[in-house]
């Protein structure tokens, strides 16, 4: 049968298959992600145009990662972010679908943010959330900026929303907040 | 092509004996066959074969396919039954066994139940009509390689650890955008539009069939029971599949671009979806099982010796339950809190849709009782039908009720039922119908040994794993469960049906195993081995592309039993093209003749250029959009108007 | 076939006997026992249909072998039908009728008297579907007595209770089998269900829709108890829950209150207070964990704590990474829960 579907079909299915294969893997005991607290604080500008450091290596498995994302949306509701950040659109805390990140919008520097915490009112999450289910909850902040993949982020909650769908979002490149015309 | 005053006959059943002096040279006998098998040829090659728009084509690909998925969510059946074979089992994690489960449920129903049918239906009923294709052959193609591409997308992704996970059902807001995480239930929901297209394809195309097609003088009443029941299922196929079309559409736009039709927090309402997809799911169960009786009237009336017993009750059991069947869907939703008095009427349709099915019972009991009953393997498995069937029926009728269903609900005891009546009520019959028209499309038959070893372990595998989940189901067992807990007696009954699981699995590979030996090695069957009363079996086994040499006319229900020597025949089609006789729709009087469509590669095409279009919209809603550029140049191409040859003296039979 | 029938008959008799605490065929609520009678009056209707079809049936096809019948092709008169036939034909279209009319009238009674058992409650209970627990609430007209617990249900015995159902998330169906049939969970509803248990026992329930990964493991306790006991359970549970004593639950309640639990789940009378998971103030008193997943017992509260993901793979409590004093605290703290 293999020579005879048509084989637009099969392509096609490979190709996004293969971006699916870990895109829909639940993670469900990730052991192998240590519990170990995440560097402090690593901005987007660095002193004296050093090269940033490299990509936390645990960001590969929560970044694109369906199940995660969705865990981290879960977490944004029941930990009532949203009570300063609003659906994204900022309230009492800072917007977080605009692209302007005071303090990094790589997936580890978010990690960062929600573990440590953050001046004017940002807690730290360290001692509440553990280790994965902050980078869950940093995929799905990163989401709602639009900057995972469309095909891994759902496109509503099942509540009353003020925000275009995510999967309609045009991603929105990170910059620093103070690079802004603020 | 020629002009209306070119038409032939008289206008009344019995063709002219004189050919219209325009017409060519009549030909009978070898050069005839010649011709007409020239004419209705294949082209060479892959492509030709990719062309084909022959209906015997199409049907064998069809059931060949639909066999293949049925042993594909068989093995995924017994996979589950190995999980579930000892309480706290952790042969599969609970995240693969819910892709098993909705893989198993989806595929018998969307890729084997419904097209298995139709493919069944699509083969037999131009042979069974006595014309020589169908109505519309190069829609007919399409829907097959729509079929393929759907089963194709499910599979690719299951393999993949894409597969859906949310059931066959695919409840919202499980299958939503918050709780249907990933792509999986899009892949699930466009597997459902693919399956769709093809199967109101072929609904329009079969219902077009027998109501224009069918051989001079077989009016309605003298149509054989099966293409009854093909019309009836075709005209619900074509009644029930928009509502799935709709629910599902609505169910990708939720997910896609975050529309609210299911999300009850911005007004929109999580059990719209179980009504529109009932209002499909209920049907669907019908457009399974009335085929499988019409297979179960062919047979018993052959094996009988002589007609269906009351044939005008046994057609209006068929267009009876066609129409209950749209008015039982809130049956499946007892325990959703609607209004009680709605549930009694609900209840009251539910166990009036057994009157029909009970008189069809009845009816075909009588004929064997004034029959003469040969037991062969096909009469067997109607034997097995009636046993196993009935059970399934009877407890429909216990969970019609609303105080049994709130129990039985989402229990085992539904899974025995419903596999009581599809397996009982239509593989059944179906293994019998295989038996029984093989001769026909492959010219040999199939051996008689391996054909009852495999109905016996069959039939008594069937009654060890599924009677015990009528027990299991009482006793609190839950439905699309990966695991249940030791200590509530539910180990004896879940051993037994993993036992019973394993001995059908051996018989369906011991079927199918008959199949291939006997395409090699089957006795010779001659065109008509068990004396059959119908059309098909009039023409040689298998049939030639162009069915019959000469287009039967027919005076009665059964016509090789009333002529049994030479049947009349018609007159006056040609040979050298493709021409087809269109016949009134209620007393197939002769009405005009009709070209037929020659083979062509655009109706795949198109379905590739459709698949396309459907899985990239899975991605992006701009795939919709512009998916539709090639499918509409494909669709161009295939409806590209050709200039017929001018035949000087046209060459009629 | 009438053997056979008659000892899988005998058999499901038999085997639903053994299973007492979740069996549709208890019937030791007031719904349950019209489910019962009524299941036995189909059964027996539908057996004597089954008796009459298939017995025909196969009388039809032994009688059938003959050599020769009057009615076939061979005679020339396969279009024939006998006189008899079709007035048999009425006499079974009548008898369909009839049969079918009278479990139609049986099932309405039986809703009937179904939706009049549970009339009139005199206590309220709400229950909340979660993926994948059962959030239990008794209300009562003082804030001050209503209490919150999860995965059990007590019950007083002879009290018609109801049962407001509603769902956090995805479809549930609320099934307690001896005591009465299904009742869903959607969102965006409340639906109700009236129980009225007639004996005293310990029954469980279950979830009964599909409802995501974890839906085997969606369990519910139910004790039916008489009304002295369930007054005495619903004091304990009023109160707060019980200090810690000893220095190692001393340091498993400072873990609770400080760490990773008290993110998602409550304990009356300490900072804990959070309402995303199940209520855990009277934790050890309960029949089982996590719904049903394991039985209660200390190891299985360690094993629990350890790793949830090992026990119940994708439900939302994580796993922690306790260190070994962490979790012998802890698990001495809940222990203390009763």
């Amino acid at each position: 049968m293999s020579s005879r579907f048509p084989n637009s079909i099969a392509t096609l299915a490979l190709v996004a298959g293969l971006s699916a294969c870990s895109r829909e893997a639940r993670h469900q005991a990730r052991s192998e992600v240590g519990t170990a607290a995440i560097a402090s604080s690593p901005d987007t500008v660095f002193p004296g145009n050093a090269a940033p450091p490299a990509l936390d290596q645990r960001a590969a498995a929560f970044e694109g990662n369906a199940p995660a994302i969705a865990q981290g949306q879960q977490l944004f509701t029941s930990m009532n972010c949203a009570g300063c950040h609003s659906h994204g659109g900022g309230g009492m805390g800072p917007a977080l679908m605009d692209g302007k990140w005071r303090y990094g919008g790589r997936i580890d520097q978010i990690a960062s943010s929600i573990s440590e915490g953050r001046p004017n009112g940002m807690p730290a999450w360290r001692s509440k959330l553990t280790q994965d289910q902050i980078w869950q909850l940093s995929a799905y902040v990163r989401s709602l900026a639009g900057l995972e993949p469309v095909d891994a982020v759902s496109a509503r909650t099942d509540s009353m929303s003020n925000t275009p769908p995510q999967t309609q979002f045009a991603p929105k490149p990170p910059k620093p907040a103070d690079s802004a015309s603020q | 092509m020629k002009p209306p005053g070119k038409q032939k006959g008289d206008g009344k059943g019995k063709v002219p004996r004189q050919r219209s002096p325009r017409d060519g040279p009549q030909l009978t006998g070898g050069e005839l066959d010649r011709r007409l098998a020239a004419a209705w040829a294949l082209p060479p090659g892959f492509i030709g074969w990719l062309s084909s728009v022959d209906h015997k084509d199409i049907g064998r690909r069809y059931i060949i396919t639909a066999l293949a998925f049925l042993a594909l969510a068989g093995a995924l059946a017994m996979i589950m039954r190995l999980q579930l074979a000892r309480p706290g089992n952790d042969l599969v994690s609970a995240q693969r066994y819910d892709e098993i489960f909705t893989m198993h449920g989806t595929t018998m129903m969307f890729l084997f139940g419904v097209p298995v049918m139709q493919g069944m239906q699509i083969y037999l009923t131009p042979l069974m009509i006595g014309t020589r294709a169908m109505a519309f052959p190069r829609l007919t193609a399409f829907s097959y390689w729509m079929y393929l591409g759907g089963g194709a997308l499910l599979w690719v992704a299951f393999v993949l650890n894409i597969a859906p996970d949310v059931g066959w059902f695919a409840y919202p807001p499980l299958s939503g955008p918050q709780y249907g995480v990933g792509k999986r239930v899009d892949i699930w929901a466009q597997m459902i539009t693919f399956t769709e297209v093809a199967g109101l394809a072929v609904a329009v195309t079969l219902t077009a069939t027998v109501l224009k097609q069918r051989a001079p003088g077989m009016t309605l009443a003298r149509m054989p029971l099966f293409v009854w029941s093909t019309l009836v299922t075709s005209l619900m196929v074509i009644f029930a599949l928009p509502s799935v079309a709709l629910a599902s559409s609505l169910l990708l736009s939720d997910r896609l671009v975050g529309t609210h039709f299911y999300n009850p927090a911005e007004r929109g309402d999580a059990l719209l979806w179980q009504h529109l997809f009932w209002f499909f799911g209920h049907p669907e169960v019908y457009i399974i099982f009335l085929p499988a009786t019409g297979f179960v009237s062919e047979i018993v009336a052959t094996f009988s010796r002589r007609s269906v017993f009351a044939y005008p009750i046994v057609v209006l059991s068929l267009a009876g339950t066609g129409i209950l069947a749209f008015g039982l869907w809130v049956h499946h939703m007892f325990a959703t809190g609607l209004p009680r008095v709605g549930y009694s009427f609900f209840t009251g349709a539910s166990m009036a849709v057994s009157v029909p099915t009970g008189l069809q019972l009845y009816c075909w009991i009588a004929t064997i009782w004034v029959g003469r009953v040969r037991m062969q393997v096909p009469m067997l498995y109607v034997v097995a039908f009636v046993i196993t069937f009935v059970i399934g029926g009877l407890s429909g009728v216990m969970i019609a009720a609303v105080p049994l269903d709130l129990q039985l609900h989402d229990t085992y005891f539904i899974v025995a039922h419903f596999h009581y009546v599809l397996i009982g009520g239509a593989v059944f019959p179906l293994l019998g119908a295989i038996t029984y028209w093989f001769p026909k499309v492959t010219g040999r038959m199939m051996s008689d040994t391996l054909g009852k070893l495999s109905f016996w372990m069959i039939f008594l595998g069937f009654q060890l794993a599924f009677f015990p989940m009528h027990i299991a189901g009482l006793m609190g067992m839950p439905r699309r469960v990966y695991t249940y807990p030791g200590g509530m007696g539910l180990e004896i009954p879940n051993l037994l049906s993993s036992v019973g699981g394993g001995v059908v699995a051996l018989a369906i590979l011991l079927f199918l195993l008959n199949l291939i030996v006997s395409l090699r090695s089957g006795a010779a069957a001659g065109p008509n081995p068990w004396g059959a009363p119908t059309l098909e079996w009039a023409t040689p086994s298998p049939p030639p592309r162009y069915n019959f040499a000469h287009l039967p006319v027919v005076a009665s229900l059964t016509p090789l039993w009333d002529s049994p020597d030479r049947l009349l025949v018609a007159q006056g089609l040609r040979v050298d093209e493709r021409e087809l006789l269109l016949t009134s729709v209620i007393d197939a009087v002769p009405d005009i003749r009709e070209p037929s469509a020659e083979p062509s590669p655009w109706p795949f095409i198109a379905a590739a250029a459709t698949s396309v279009a459907f899985i990239a919209s899975i991605f992006s809603p701009w795939g919709l959009l512009f998916g539709t550029i090639p499918a509409a140049i494909a669709l161009i191409a295939w409806f590209w108007p050709k200039t017929p040859p001018r035949v000087e003296e046209p060459v009629i039979t | 076939m009438k053997p056979k029938a008659a000892i899988l008959a005998a058999a499901l008799v038999a085997l639903g006997a053994c299973n007492t605490f979740q069996n549709a065929l208890g019937g030791e609520g007031a719904d349950g026992a019209h489910f019962v009678s009524l299941f036995w009056v189909f059964v027996a209707v539908c057996a004597v249909m089954y008796a009459a079809i298939v017995g025909s049936f196969l009388l039809g096809l032994w009688r059938a072998r003959r050599p020769r019948a009057p009615l076939t092709v061979d005679e020339g008169k396969h279009q024939e039908e006998p006189a008899i036939a079709g007035r048999l034909l009425a006499a079974w279209a009548i008898l369909i009728a009839v049969g079918l009319t009278i479990l139609t009238v049986a099932s309405f009674f039986t809703d009937r008297s179904n939706a009049k058992s549970g009339e009139h409650p005199q206590l309220l209970v709400n229950v909340t579907g979660n993926q994948w627990w059962w959030d239990v609430q008794y209300s009562s007209g003082d804030v001050s007595k209503s209490f919150r617990t999860a995965n059990e249900l007590h019950l007083p015995v002879g009290v018609p209770v109801e049962v407001k159902l509603q769902s956090n998330d995805v479809i549930h169906s609320f099934w307690v089998p001896n005591l009465a049939g299904k009742q869903d969970l959607i969102p965006g509803r409340v639906t109700d269900i009236q129980l009225l248990a007639r004996k005293t026992g310990l029954f469980r329930g279950q979830c009964a829709e599909f409802c995501g990964v974890q839906h085997a493991h969606m369990a519910l306790d139910v004790t039916v108890e008489s009304l002295e006991n369930f007054r005495k359970w619903v004091t304990l549970q009023q109160r707060a829950a019980f200090a810690p004593q000893s220095p190692v639950e001393l340091a498993g309640y400072r873990f609770f209150t400080a760490r990773n639990c008290s993110a998602c789940h409550a304990i009356t009378g300490s900072p804990a207070s959070a309402t995303i998971g199940p209520d855990l103030t009277h934790f050890a008193s309960r029949q089982s964990i996590a719904a049903g997943t394991l039985p209660m017992s200390a190891a299985n509260v360690q094993a629990w704590i350890a790793d949830p993901q090992r026990q119940k793979p994708g439900s939302n409590m994580p796993k922690v990474g306790l260190t070994p004093d962490e979790l012998r605290a802890l698990t001495a703290f809940m222990e203390r829960l009763k």
